[in-house]
């Protein structure tokens, strides 16, 4: 199952250190239930957020975003929301790998200026980024090429199940 | 050319020289997941056609995040990681044995120079160890447990060099924590740190587990403590870096002046000295997590509250950081020394520091907590405000009610 790779959808628009406690509140995160994490994504940031998005709606962030714990019910609540990518200036490790991992793309874009409700063209497949609202493009740092064949194929579970392990 | 520690530990794991910002993969000694991610890696290991873990000695299931079961759907969680473990001959720590962390150190899944991999963020701890251990997801666990695997980018490494040696009633918190907050949460991002220099020599393996801890708090992909002075009760060949190693950047600090420090809310980075925040009202203390619950800080815990009550107006929570912690807690009279004054003891595990159960606060309450968070909502309500500091600061502001420096109580 590829992922999609042409977006064009609205931006939701947050600040710096956005942590998964925000994202996900760890009360929550003991399920295997995704509708259970789709009701409370960022509820302690936007409780307005959940009855907002659209599916295929883009999450922005500024830097280090999904930092603290390494639930991988972050991006999980975020995909299963409707969010179809999310874009950051920076964002924290273990949710980086999280987030290409269940299939959620992620794209790195260090100088971004991206405001609320700003309408988004995204190519995944060449990381660039089109602003229409503002009319600036901007393209998005590369991601390792592990990863772009992790993300091609839907997330890690279905790389796996092809390939069997592991291959650079 | 040199090479860094973390350098080294891949290299040896690979079978080649590597550097920084090489993509790897390597095998990995030991793994291990706990119950707030250990489901969906036993979801995500059977989607991807897991059959076997890649060695059952070396793969681990620990019930610490909310333990014993605080209500029916968590149960079954529980149920299936017991299952799961009985299937595959691995070992699972059950309620009360002890956060996951502290269980792979006492239990030797972790050694020095090994890889290993957790699906939990604290997974740096074993840095302590002068291991190469790193936090990941379910998913990614769910791999390494079925190939014996990961794929890694080697970082780059930030040496952080502190002379001096700590003033008594200083801990090896109050260092971190200063340390946090001269990187920031995100200054280690994608990158390994060395903790090296004199302050780190002297420091007994808790304390070195628990300045390893904190290093997720700077975004590193992991945090090693410079084996020297490192003492365990086995025999061990440590990894050193070479004396041309190559380090993205260097901090240089002298710690001999250090005082205790407090991490304000909301973020671990918001670091002062503890004389900023003194006089702070408090309702609710909290001595324990994977930073801060080994016999070490309840002894100074204990030292403090001797023959005193805690202040009418707190209530305090201990979580030992494992069983085995409780036990010698309890052999050497802290343990009652801490029940005596006022503290109240719960099972070992994570305890209140995820917010699940175990001891929510309340609507404008504030905690002084020896945890290593404290992001809005983090103990389970976003309308509470969370302060950290070392087991002793927490001891001293439960006595009087208030932010307290240790130090008069301890010299």
């Amino acid at each position: 199952m590829a992922v999609q790779t042409n977006i064009r959808a609205k931006a939701h628009v947050y600040g710096d250190h956005i942590d998964t406690d925000r994202i996900i509140p760890g009360k929550y995160t003991k399920t295997l239930d995704l509708s259970t994490l789709a009701n409370h994504v960022l509820e302690d940031l936007d409780p307005k957020f959940n009855k907002e998005v659209k599916p295929g709606d883009i999450l922005v962030a500024g830097i280090n975003f999904g930092c603290g714990s390494s639930r991988e019910q972050a991006p999980l609540a975020l995909k299963q929301s409707g969010v179809s990518v999310v874009i950051a200036k920076d964002f924290a490790r273990i949710f980086f790998r999280n987030a290409i991992n269940i299939g959620l793309p992620v794209l790195e874009i260090a100088d971004h200026s991206i405001q609320k409700n700003a309408l988004l063209d995204i190519d995944l497949k060449t990381g660039i980024v089109k602003d229409l609202t503002a009319n600036i493009t901007y393209t998005a740092t590369k991601l390792p090429d592990i990863m772009i064949d992790i993300l091609a194929e839907g997330g890690l579970v279905n790389y796996l199940t092809k390939n069997g392990t592991y291959t650079l | 050319m040199g090479q860094t520690i973390s350098e080294k530990i891949i290299s040896n794991h690979v079978g080649k020289e590597v550097y920084a910002g090489e993509l790897v993969i390597s095998k990995v000694d030991g793994c291990m997941a706990s119950d707030t991610t250990g489901p969906l890696t036993i979801k995500a290991f059977r989607e991807m056609g897991g059959k076997k873990v890649f060695n059952p000695e070396k793969c681990a299931l620990i019930i610490d995040h909310a333990a014993p079961s605080p209500n029916e759907r968590i149960a079954n969680l529980h149920k299936m990681m017991r299952d799961f473990a009985k299937e595959q001959g691995m070992r699972l720590f059950e309620i009360g044995e002890g956060i996951c962390h502290q269980v792979m150190v006492e239990n030797q899944y972790v050694k020095p120079g090994d890889i290993f991999i957790g699906a939990d963020s604290h997974t740096p701890t074993y840095g302590a160890l002068n291991a190469f251990a790193c936090g990941v997801g379910s998913t990614d666990l769910a791999a390494t447990m079925m190939t014996g695997k990961i794929w890694l980018k080697v970082p780059q490494t930030i040496q952080i060099n502190c002379s001096g040696k700590l003033q008594d009633g200083v801990t090896a918190k109050d260092l971190i924590l200063f340390l946090v907050g001269k990187v920031t949460v995100s200054g280690a991002t994608y990158q390994a740190i060395e903790f090296t220099g004199e302050a780190f020599e002297s420091l007994s393996l808790a304390s070195r587990m628990t300045i390893a801890n904190m290093s997720s708090e700077m975004g590193a992909k992991t945090g090693i403590v410079h084996p020297k002075g490192l003492a365990l009760d086995y025999d061990f060949e440590s990894i050193t870096p070479d004396t041309d190693a190559n380090y993205v950047k260097t901090f240089n600090f002298d710690v001999s002046d250090l005082e205790p420090q407090v991490s304000a809310p909301e973020s671990p980075d918001n670091v002062h000295n503890i004389s900023n925040y003194e006089g702070t009202k408090i309702n609710y203390a909290f001595i324990g997590t994977c930073c801060n619950g080994r016999l070490e800080d309840l002894d100074v815990a204990a030292e403090i509250l001797k023959g005193k009550k805690i202040h009418p107006d707190v209530r305090m929570v201990i979580a030992p950081a494992s069983q085995s912690v409780l036990l010698d807690a309890i052999s050497n009279g802290t343990m009652s020394t801490l029940i005596e004054a006022g503290a109240s003891l719960i099972t070992s595990g994570c305890g209140p520091c995820v917010g699940t159960h175990q001891g929510v606060p309340a609507d404008g309450e504030v905690v002084i907590s020896a945890a290593n968070r404290n992001f809005r909502g983090r103990m389970g309500n976003p309308n509470s405000n969370i302060y950290l500091g070392a087991p002793s600061t927490v001891a001293a502001s439960a006595l009087e009610g208030q932010i307290t420096n240790p130090k008069k109580y301890l010299l």
